[in-house]
């Protein structure tokens, strides 16, 4: 159903249901807003989207409508102003935005909401992109009749915890943060507290503003009232340059702006001053976690690596391209065929692909470091083209399997907690409770490990394969089969949360044979989502690299010579490189695997370079150089064909179009696709950036492409389901490594605005377990497994499945999978 | 040539002989500049030493002639620089490039540019040509603490002094 109704004399159709103050801006008229944003619910607070709306008269008696002598129904208008952005749109509307008394009411809240505005721009941090500096140029009275000195002076600098600050005289109270909180994020923990001119914003959390989407609120802010530590005082926005960018933490994908800006401070660099998100709807909407945020100041640590080292006289030493180069490739020359290439999703697919022609070319093989399988399958029964999880409602369902979101792609979390709330169906199973089981309608709780048998529990009721009878559940798991089966489309989001290699290769193809048994493959909104553990993981899949089944430690062992490319085997999971002749290692960082090596090459960070990124969604999306790389460093795919050269082996080294130009003309999914079609925009919703800024946010418009979504191509021969490998035998302790967002890894751990938020490095276990293995009262406890001896503290939490000990990942133990251990306590 | 025309210049000279000069012997002596001349700027401060400059970058947004480069952060109690949460840490303007126009003057909300008096600008390199904060600030006054100064919490949180009400 549409509305036809009249603004200031133009004609404009709608769907019903609209808000007024939308067929405005789709119409092209501007109707100033504070309080309302597109993607919350009205709430009419500010008052200054006030119009004049004239609605057709009607019979008192009859109900029809009057009409004049000409024929034309009779408009009448209400006495007062009313607010646009809570009317939803009627038919035959006159509405008058430009009128004498239109303009006149709007004037004089713009005065009112001035009262005690400091107006203190010259400092401010939104001077230059304020919602209120503009309005009030466009629709504000110019003069006050209010008196000066009754302005009301309050706190300037309030911290909302560490990450966000507050301005109590800048805030017009007109409660966007709030409501963002309680509406979109579901984190209620800042709120309006006293009344008036008195309100003020509090927090109620502990720590301060305690929420992974605080930074969002700034952006939302449509005065400076709300500023981020990162940015504050760091420039004015009119002197920043951007860049388009994807963040590199997660496999989400985000759309960045990087705003950069050349800095005394930092030696005349361009340095990236902040981190934005950049619009695109089928991503991350105008939305971008606080890690996407917060956590890019690893690309101008001062430990970065600028130069090349080799080893000399047993210890590494500074050295020229041209010799580490011609060392690198001596060294792989020597070892044959027994070469190991290490890679992993942080690099982007122009990196991975030269990684895998080359080691290809060699006769040795290249692996991917995180001990995660079904990138293969994610190619087979991936979602189809199309897929937009703001698109999700009432007949859709979405299972969440052995991952917990909220920690590993926040964006995904937030996207399924709307759909939720718009009626889809979400089915959470996990071993322990996450953050997403309060929206979910079914819940599923398994023993750890067995991810898999549950999936296969799920498939037996879709598929109604009679084989899989003796993975049968209890009524819950029915229920949450019916469910997923009723609803139209269906995706599934499969973690590795508690599953080793083999493990999270059952749960991929159970969950694959959901999709198909729901035959809808290749159809929006249906199909298979891994929540990898690093951005590109699906891209290195794609270009070819996978995991070693055998583990990374049992690959590494029957090596000669390694080229460890952005992984670190001996800080993630111990691994023993000294039985290698020659170790490679390319990264930004001397990390403890580069410690040992014989060649280091210094490589650039994501801020440096160009590049794609292909999202868990199977998004390929472009990265833009924002800054100039620090003098020395190369991109990987570079340096990759730098070492082939010197092996007599061509690949692309000139520049990143062309060598995507050869992934798209040899890798099947990406074939045809170029630089120029990944950077297509269309039109979105709602309009963001520049002169918007009032309406949406701060957030950036996307001119630089919304990438391409890959179709799942269809399975050459069926896929069979596997039995979910037998759990570990239960030593003490199951040691489960979890992924927090926050951890202590080494890109992250240089943003010292975070440093308070990061996992610390402790166990957590059930208090009955604490009591079970005799540690009541001690402060830490021994661990040890396969040798290896660990003193952990620990904490307790009921959370937690008795039985097991949860350990964040990248906190300082090397840890990948789980582990059964035996705890003592310590003498 | 006709004599007489000659006659009249030589007379012209001759009177000029009598006259004052108009030259100054610079740089011995010096001609004193009007009150609104504008010459190199001077950052001010207040009586009590802290800096008028809050680092804004307004004079820099104003500047024609892109002479001007400006960092703020943020004070604290324990060293602050300037009235209010900005002040700047880097100032500087490229001499050379400036051209004297005075629209960062215009721009400051807080008078702490002022192009003053001093014309006598020379240098042997680019790189001499840059005024960093250190050589734009004035000195602190007599009775005037010099920043970073310690400041009790809640004295100095407001950047732009108090406005009167404007009648």
């Amino acid at each position: 159903m549409s509305v036809t109704l009249t603004i200031d004399g133009t004609e404009v159709t709608v769907p019903e249901g609209m808000l007024l103050v939308d067929a405005a801006k789709r119409q092209g008229t501007e109707v100033p807003v504070f309080c309302y944003h597109p993607k919350m619910e009205p709430v009419g607070m500010c008052r200054v989207c006030l119009v004049e709306i004239g609605r057709p008269a009607r019979d008192r008696a009859t109900g029809e409508p009057l009409l004049d002598e000409s024929g034309d129904p009779v408009i009448q208008f209400g006495p007062n102003l009313e607010t646009a952005c809570t009317m939803p749109v009627g038919q035959g509307w006159q509405v008058r935005v430009a009128s004498e008394k239109a303009i006149q009411g709007r004037n004089e809240i713009v005065e009112y909401l001035l009262t005690s505005h400091p107006l203190d721009c010259p400092i401010c941090d939104k001077g230059g992109e304020c919602p209120l500096q503009d309005l009030t140029m466009g629709h504000g009275p110019g003069e006050s009749r209010f008196l000066f000195d009754d302005k009301i002076h309050l706190a300037k600098h309030v911290p909302l915890g560490e990450l966000i600050f507050l301005d109590r005289e800048r805030c017009i109270q007109c409660a966007r943060c709030t409501r963002f909180q309680d509406e979109i994020v579901g984190d209620p923990v800042i709120g309006f507290y006293e009344r008036g001119r008195r309100l003020e914003i509090v927090t109620y959390s502990n720590p301060g503003f305690d929420s992974y989407f605080s930074g969002n609120t700034t952006d939302i802010c449509p005065v400076g009232a709300l500023t981020t530590a990162d940015f504050r005082f760091g420039a004015r926005p009119w002197e920043l340059n951007s860049a388009a960018s994807i963040c590199p933490h997660c496999p989400v994908g985000c759309n960045l702006t990087l705003s950069t800006r050349r800095e005394a401070r930092a030696g005349g660099r361009d340095i990236v001053k902040r981190v934005m998100p950049r619009q695109n709807e089928h991503v991350n909407e105008i939305w971008i976690c606080d890690k996407g945020r917060f956590a890019h100041h690893y690309a101008r640590d001062p430990e970065r690596l600028t130069t090349p080292l080799v080893r000399k006289n047993g210890k590494l030493a500074k050295a020229s391209w041209k010799e580490a180069l011609t060392r690198a490739a001596e060294g792989l020359k020597e070892a044959g065929t027994d070469l190991i290439g290490v890679a992993s999703g942080r690099l982007t697919n122009e990196d991975l692909y030269n990684l895998r022609v080359l080691f290809g070319k060699l006769g040795g093989k290249a692996i991917l470091s995180d001990p995660m399988a079904g990138g293969n399958l994610v190619q087979r029964y991936g979602v189809g083209v199309g897929s937009n999880l703001s698109s999700l409602g009432k007949r859709d369902a979405v299972l969440v399997i052995a991952s917990d979101l909220h920690e590993e792609a926040p964006i995904w979390w937030l996207r399924l907690k709307q759909a939720a709330e718009r009626g889809a169906t979400l089915i959470v199973a996990n071993a322990r409770a996450t953050r997403l089981d309060d929206y979910a309608q079914h819940n599923l709780r398994y023993d750890w490990g067995d991810g898999a048998r549950t999936a296969l529990g799920l498939l037996h009721f879709i598929g109604a394969d009679p084989e899989l009878a003796r993975f049968e559940g209890d009524r819950a798991l029915k229920s949450a089969a019916r469910a997923f089966k009723r609803a139209r489309n269906a995706t599934v989001f499969f973690g590795r949360e508690g599953l080793n290699y083999a493990g999270t290769e059952a749960l991929a193809r159970a969950c694959a044979l959901m999709i198909e048994a729901k035959g809808r493959l290749g159809e929006p909104n249906n199909g298979l989502v891994a929540v990898w553990p690093r951005a590109n993981t699906q891209g290195a899949w794609d270009m070819g690299l996978r995991p070693d089944p055998r583990g990374l430690n049992t690959a590494l062992e029957g090596a000669v010579a390694a080229y460890v490319i952005a992984a670190d085997p001996v800080g993630d999971e111990s691994a023993s490189l000294e039985k290698l002749s020659t170790l490679i290692v390319q990264d930004l960082f001397v990390t403890a695997t580069a410690e040992l090596a014989d060649v280091v090459l210094p490589a650039q960070s994501f801020v440096e370079r160009a590049g794609t990124f292909t999202s868990g969604e199977r998004r390929v999306q472009r990265l833009y150089p924002a800054v100039s790389e620090p003098s020395g460093s190369l991109p990987d795919w570079k340096i990759v064909a730098e070492v082939a050269r010197r092996l007599e082996i061509g690949l692309e080294d000139t520049a990143a179009p062309l060598v995507f130009e050869r992934i798209a003309s040899e890798v099947r999914d990406y074939s045809g696709l170029s630089y120029d079609d990944l950077a297509v925009v269309e039109p979105q919703w709602p309009e963001v950036g520049g002169g918007d800024n009032y309406f949406g946010g701060t957030a950036y418009a996307n001119k630089q492409g919304l990438g391409v979504q890959l179709a799942p191509h269809r399975a050459s021969r069926p896929l069979r389901w596997k039995a979910p490998p037998r759990a570990s035998a239960a030593k003490d302790l199951l040691l489960m490594p979890v992924t927090k967002l926050y951890d202590q890894g080494r890109t992250l751990r240089p943003s010292k605005l975070l440093a308070a938020r990061m996992a610390p490095l402790q166990m957590t276990l059930h208090p009955t377990e604490i009591e079970r293995l005799g540690l009541s009262g001690a402060e830490e406890a021994e661990i040890s497994w396969d040798g290896r001896v660990e003193r952990l503290k620990f904490t307790p939490s009921t959370e937690v499945p008795p039985g097991s000990a949860l350990v964040p990942r990248s906190v300082g133990l090397a840890l990948l999978e789980p582990t059964p251990v035996t705890v003592r306590r310590p003498n | 040539m006709k004599p007489l025309e000659l006659l009249r210049g030589l007379r012209t000279t001759l009177f000029m002989m009598f006259e004052r000069p108009v030259t100054y012997q610079y740089p011995e002596v010096k001609r004193p500049v009007r009150e609104r001349f504008k010459g190199r700027h001077e950052l001010k401060r207040y009586d009590n030493g802290l800096e008028k400059c809050i680092g804004c970058s307004l004079c820099e947004a104003a500047c024609p002639a892109d002479a001007i480069f400006v960092e703020s952060a943020e004070n604290t109690d324990e060293e602050r620089y300037s009235p209010g949460e900005r002040y700047a840490s880097t100032y500087e303007i490229n001499m050379l490039r400036c051209i004297f126009c005075g629209y960062c003057e215009d721009a400051c909300p807080t008078e702490a540019i002022v192009l003053e008096h001093n014309y006598e600008l020379s240098y042997t390199n680019r790189r001499e040509a840059i005024y960093t904060r250190d050589m734009l600030l004035v000195p602190v006054l007599p009775g005037g603490h010099p920043t970073p100064m310690k400041t009790t919490p809640g004295e100095f949180d407001r950047s732009i002094p108090e406005m009167d009400d404007p009648q």
